[in-house]
C-alpha cells in the first residue's frame, strides 16, 4: 500500500484515540463534581428517599464504567438525553445552534483566512519595510484589543456612526441566507480582527523561513519577481505549518467566541454551554464539550493530513 | 561604442564589490570582497575561476548577472553585458536579462532545485517566464537536453521530483536548465564539488559537451585547478578579492607566473614514503553491521588492521560504508556480527560497554570541524575538557598542557581565549586535532577531516597530521574519498564499494597495476593537472566499452 495512505490512516486511528480520551476526560470531569443529577433536578428541597427514587430512575446507581458506556454509545447515535433544566432534547437543541455556530465560523474564516495569508505574503515580501511594519502593527493592534472591546467599538462605528449594520445579530429559523449574512456582519468583523494577526504572522515567519533556502537564490536568478518568488516557489514549501495556524484558528472559531456570541445576542453554541454551565446542567455541558472536542481534533487531523500530503517526499516516495 | 560593436559578450572593467560585515561587539563595518578585477569573455569561450574560499569566486560570478548575496554591493567598475552597463540598473532591467542572458548552476543541486515541484516545471520556467519559446517547445527542448546530458529516461525524468533523482543527475539537470531559455552566457558556480569522483567526471564532460554544443559562453567556478583545466580556455586565479594571475588555461597550468599560483599547481604533492608492516594496534575481524530495525548489510564482512603509529586510509564514494565502519568501530554502531580488537584486547561491540581508557585511546576527528565545537565554549576549554575527563587536570597544569596542545597544532597559546567562530576553517580542524591528541589515545579516526577545506589549508593539515604521527606514534584510520589526500598520508589503503573492501593492502601495492575494475575506475577518475586530461580518459573508457 502507498505509505502516504498507511500515515494517513494512522493520524485518523490516532485522532480517534484521542476522542475517545477525551470523552473519559469530560465524564470523570463531570463525575468529580460534588452533588449528582437527581440532586441538581431535585434541588434544595430533596428528601433522601425522593432521592434515591431519583437516583435509580436515572440509573446513577449503576457502576460508572457502565453509565459512561451507555452515555458513549447514546452520544455516539446522536441520543444526548434531555436537559435537566427545561427538559428539551438536548441533541435538537444542539442542532440548530450548531448550525448558527458553523454558519459563524465559516463566514469568519472564509474572509480571515485568505486575507491573513495575503496580509503575510505581502508581509514577508516587504520583509523589514513599512508595509511589513503596517500590516504587523494594526494586526497586532486588533488582536491586543479584547474581543469585547472590539466588539462595541464596531458597534459603534457600524451602527452610530455610519449607520448601515444592526447592533444585534439575531437569527430566527426561516431566514434567507442574504438576512443571515446580513445579520452575522458585525461579529465576523469583530472575530475576523481577532484572528487575522495569529495566521498573519506565521504566514510571515513560513514564508521568511523558507526564504532562506538556496532554491528562494535560483528563483530570484531565474529572473522571477518578488510576488512570483514567493508565489511559485516559497509558498508550495511552507503549506504544512500555515495550514496547521489556520486549523488552530478555525477551531478558536468555532469553540472559542462565546464573549462575541454575548455581545451580539447571537443564538449559537458557546452561549448555549455557558447558560447550562452556569445552571449545573450536566448533560449538556458533556454533550457540547463532546462536539467542541471532536471538531478540535477534527480540525487538527486534517492540518496534520494536509501537512503529510504535502510534502513530496511522502507523496511520491523514491 | 565603435569598439562595443564588436565587443565581448562580457567585458568586466575594475569591479570592485562591497559588503557590510557585522562582527560581534563592533561597529559594522565595510568590507571590501573584490578590488579592481577585469575579465573579458567572448562568445563561446570558457572563463575559469579559480581560488580558495573567500576569494570573491562565486561573488564574481554573481556579478555578471548584477546579483548581490545577502547585503553585497557592486560598488565601483562596469559590468558590461553584450555591449551595455547592468551595473547599478533597475530591477525590471535585471530580472529581464537574469535566467534569459546569463543563468546560473549552484553548487549544490540538492538544494538549489524547489523540493516541492516536478524538475520539468522548474527547468523550463524561464523559457515561459521571459517568452523565449511555447510550452511543448520548452519542454521538447528540455527533453533533448535531458539526453545530450545522459540523464536516464529522458522523456520522463521530468516528471520526477528532486529527491527521487541522484545528486549527480540533479547537476546535469541544473545544467539543462540553465541551457534550456538559450542564454549567451552560464555561470558554473563549483558544479561538481559535492560529487564522487566517478560521477564529477562524468557531469564535467557533460557539461563541456554542453557548453560546445549550444556554443554559450561559461563561467566556470572551482576550487580545483585540475577540475578547471579541462574545461576552461582562459584561468584567473584570484586570492583576497584581487587577481594574482590571468591567463590562458596552457599558460597558467603550464608556466604558472606568480607563486601563488605554482603552490595551487603543486599542491598535494607531498611525498610520504610507506612504513614496514607491523604487528597491528587495531584489528576489525569480518565485521558486518546493519541498522537497527533492517536487515541490509551496511558492512560486510569487512576485515582490515591498522599499525601503530601508521596509517590505514579508507577510500570510496559516498555511500560506500567508510563512515558505518567508523562507527562500527567506535561503538556508536554495534557490529552485527564479527569483533574488533584493540591494543590487544577485544572491545565491546557496543559503546556502553566499554572502559574509560577502551575511549581514551579511540579518538575521533570530523569533517565539519564546525559543528563539532561547541560553539559557546573557548578553544582552552574545548581542548582542556578531554584533560579533565580523562586525566582529572585542573587549573595552572591544564592551562599549561592546552598550551603544550595548541604548541603542537601550530597555533599559539592566545588562542585558548578564542570562541570558534573566530577562527579560519583550517584552525577549527587544528582544534579538533588538537581535542584528540590530549587524549593521548592510540588511535584516531580521522574522517574525511579535510574535505571541506581549500586545497592550501588542507595541505597544511596533512601536513600537520604527519608530523604528529612521527611525534607522538599514533596511529590514523584516514576515511577520505579522495584519492590525492590517500597518496599523502596512507601506509595501507583499504578500497570500499558498496560496504565492502574490494582492495585492500600496502599503498604500493594498492595503488599498482593490475586492478580490479572499481579501483581502476576511482583512479583513473581523478582530475589531474594537464590539459586533455578529460578527453583521454573518456576516449580511453568509450575504446575499452567498445572493446567488450
Amino acid at each position: 500500500m502507498h505509505p502516504l495512505i498507511i500515515l494517513v490512516v494512522q493520524r485518523i486511528a490516532l485522532g480517534l484515540i484521542l476522542l475517545l480520551a477525551v470523552s473519559v476526560l469530560i465524564f470523570l470531569g463531570v463525575e468529580a463534581l460534588p452533588g449528582d443529577t437527581a440532586q441538581q433536578i431535585l434541588g434544595q428541597g430533596a428528601t433522601p428517599e425522593t432521592l434515591a427514587n431519583m437516583r435509580e430512575s436515572l440509573g446513577l446507581n449503576e457502576p460508572a464504567l457502565t453509565r459512561y458506556f451507555s452515555w458513549l454509545g447514546h452520544a455516539l447515535t446522536g441520543d444526548f438525553g434531555k436537559a435537566l433544566t427545561n427538559k428539551m432534547d438536548i441533541a435538537q437543541a444542539i442542532g440548530q445552534r450548531l448550525g448558527n455556530t458553523l454558519f459563524l465560523a465559516a463566514c469568519a474564516g472564509v474572509i480571515a483566512v485568505p486575507f491573513a495569508i495575503g496580509l503575510g505574503l505581502l508581509a514577508a515580501r516587504h520583509n523589514g519595510r513599512w508595509p511589513d511594519k503596517l500590516i504587523s502593527g494594526v494586526t497586532l493592534a486588533t488582536i491586543s484589543l479584547p474581543e469585547f472591546v472590539a466588539a462595541y467599538f464596531v458597534i459603534y462605528l457600524l451602527t452610530q456612526v455610519i449607520p448601515i449594520l444592526q447592533p444585534v445579530s439575531m437569527v430566527f429559523p426561516g431566514m434567507t441566507f442574504l438576512e443571515r449574512l446580513h445579520a452575522v456582519a458585525l461579529p465576523v468583523i469583530v472575530l475576523v480582527m481577532v484572528v487575522l494577526a495569529h495566521m498573519m504572522r506565521m504566514t510571515r515567519a513560513a514564508i521568511l523561513n523558507v526564504m532562506q533556502s538556496p532554491y528562494i537564490e535560483t528563483a530570484e536568478l531565474k529572473g522571477l519577481s518578488p510576488m512570483q518568488v514567493i508565489w511559485r516557489h516559497a509558498l508550495p514549501n511552507a503549506v504544512a505549518p500555515i495550514v496547521s495556524v489556520v486549523v488552530i484558528n478555525l477551531a478558536y472559531l468555532v469553540v472559542g467566541v462565546v464573549v462575541v456570541e454575548v455581545v451580539f445576542s447571537y443564538n449559537a453554541l458557546g452561549q448555549y454551554l455557558v447558560d447550562h454551565v452556569s445552571k449545573r446542567d450536566l448533560p449538556v455541558v458533556q454533550a457540547v464539550g463532546l462536539i467542541f472536542a471532536a471538531v478540535y481534533i477534527g480540525l487538527n487531523i486534517f492540518a496534520d493530513v494536509v501537512g503529510i500530503v504535502a510534502n513530496p517526499r511522502l507523496r511520491h516516495p523514491k | 561604442m565603435a569598439k562595443n560593436s564588436m565587443a565581448d559578450l562580457l567585458e568586466i572593467k575594475g569591479l570592485k564589490i562591497e559588503a557590510t560585515s557585522y562582527p560581534p561587539g563592533e561597529k559594522p563595518r565595510e568590507v571590501v570582497l573584490v578590488d579592481g578585477v577585469s575579465v573579458s569573455l567572448e562568445k563561446g569561450r570558457v572563463l575559469g575561476l579559480i581560488g580558495e574560499s573567500g576569494a570573491g569566486k562565486s561573488t564574481i560570478g554573481l556579478a555578471a548577472m548584477a546579483y548581490g548575496r545577502g547585503g553585497v554591493r557592486l560598488t565601483g567598475g562596469e559590468v558590461l553585458l553584450n555591449g551595455r552597463n547592468i551595473r547599478g540598473a533597475g530591477p525590471v532591467t535585471l530580472r529581464a536579462l537574469r535566467g534569459r542572458e546569463v543563468t546560473y548552476v549552484a553548487q549544490s543541486a540538492a538544494a538549489a532545485f524547489n523540493p516541492a515541484k516536478k524538475l520539468m516545471e522548474q527547468v523550463i520556467e524561464t523559457c515561459l517566464l521571459h517568452k523565449v519559446m511555447t510550452r511543448p517547445a520548452a519542454q521538447a527542448r528540455a527533453v533533448d537536453l535531458f539526453r545530450k546530458l545522459g540523464l536516464p529516461n529522458p522523456e520522463s525524468f521530468g516528471n520526477r521530483y528532486p529527491h527521487q533523482v541522484s545528486g549527480g543527475q540533479l547537476q546535469r539537470a541544473m545544467t539543462a536548465m540553465a541551457l534550456c531559455p538559450k542564454p549567451d552566457l552560464v555561470i558554473f558556480d563549483e558544479p561538481t564539488t559535492a560529487l564522487d569522483v566517478t560521477t564529477q567526471i562524468e557531469v564535467l564532460a557533460a557539461i563541456k559537451e554542453a557548453i560546445r554544443d549550444q556554443g554559450v559562453a561559461a563561467i566556470y567556478i572551482t576550487h580545483d585547478l585540475a577540475v578547471v583545466a579541462q574545461v576552461a580556455d582562459d584561468i584567473m586565479v584570484l586570492r583576497h578579492g584581487k587577481t594574482v594571475e590571468y591567463g590562458s588555461t596552457d599558460q597558467i597550468i603550464n608556466r604558472p607566473g606568480q607563486a601563488y599560483t605554482q603552490a595551487l599547481v603543486s599542491v598535494r604533492e607531498i611525498a610520504h614514503v610507506e612504513k614496514p608492516p607491523a604487528a597491528p594496534i587495531l584489528t576489525v575481524d569480518a565485521v558486518t553491521a546493519r541498522y537497527r530495525g533492517t536487515n541490509f548489510d551496511v558492512l560486510k564482512r569487512v576485515s582490515v588492521d591498522v599499525a601503530p603509529g601508521q596509517t590505514l586510509a579508507v577510500v570510496g564514494e559516498s555511500g560506500s560504508g567508510k563512515s558505518t565502519l567508523a562507527r562500527a568501530i567506535t561503538g556508536l554502531l554495534p557490529p552485527h556480527q564479527g569483533a574488533v580488537t584493540f591494543a590487544g584486547r577485544r572491545l565491546s561491540p557496543d559503546l556502553a560497554g566499554r572502559s574509560r581508557d577502551d575511549l581514551r585511546e579511540l579518538q575521533m576527528i570530523y569533517q565539519m570541524a564546525d559543528t563539532a565545537m561547541n560553539p559557546r565554549q573557548t578553544v582552552g576549554t574545548i581542548i582542556g575538557r578531554p584533560l579533565e575527563f580523562y586525566f582529572g587536570l585542573k587549573g595552572a597544569e591544564k592551562a599549561r598542557r592546552v598550551a603544550e596542545l595548541l604548541d603542537q597544532i601550530e597555533m599559539g597559546k592566545g588562542f585558548a581565549e578564542r570562541y570558534p567562530a573566530e577562527l579560519s576553517g583550517g584552525q577549527k580542524q587544528r582544534v579538533c586535532i588538537a581535542r584528540a591528541l590530549a587524549a593521548k589515545p592510540k588511535l584516531i579516526i580521522c574522517d574525511e577531516v579535510t574535505s571541506a577545506l581549500d586545497p592550501l589549508v588542507a595541505d597544511g593539515i596533512l601536513k600537520l597530521l604527519l608530523a604528529l604521527q612521527a611525534q607522538e606514534g599514533v596511529a590514523y584510520l584516514f576515511i577520505t574519498h579522495d584519492l590525492a589526500t590517500v597518496r599523502a598520508i596512507a601506509d595501507k589503503i583499504a578500497v570500499m564499494y558498496r560496504g565492502e573492501v574490494v582492495r585492500y593492502g600496502a599503498k604500493s601495492e594498492v595503488l599498482a597495476p593490475p586492478f580490479d575494475a572499481y579501483t581502476d575506475l576511482l583512479l583513473s577518475s581523478v582530475p589531474e593537472m594537464r590539459l586533455g586530461w578529460l578527453e583521454e580518459v573518456l576516449g580511453s573508457r568509450r575504446m575499452e566499452s567498445a572493446g567488450n
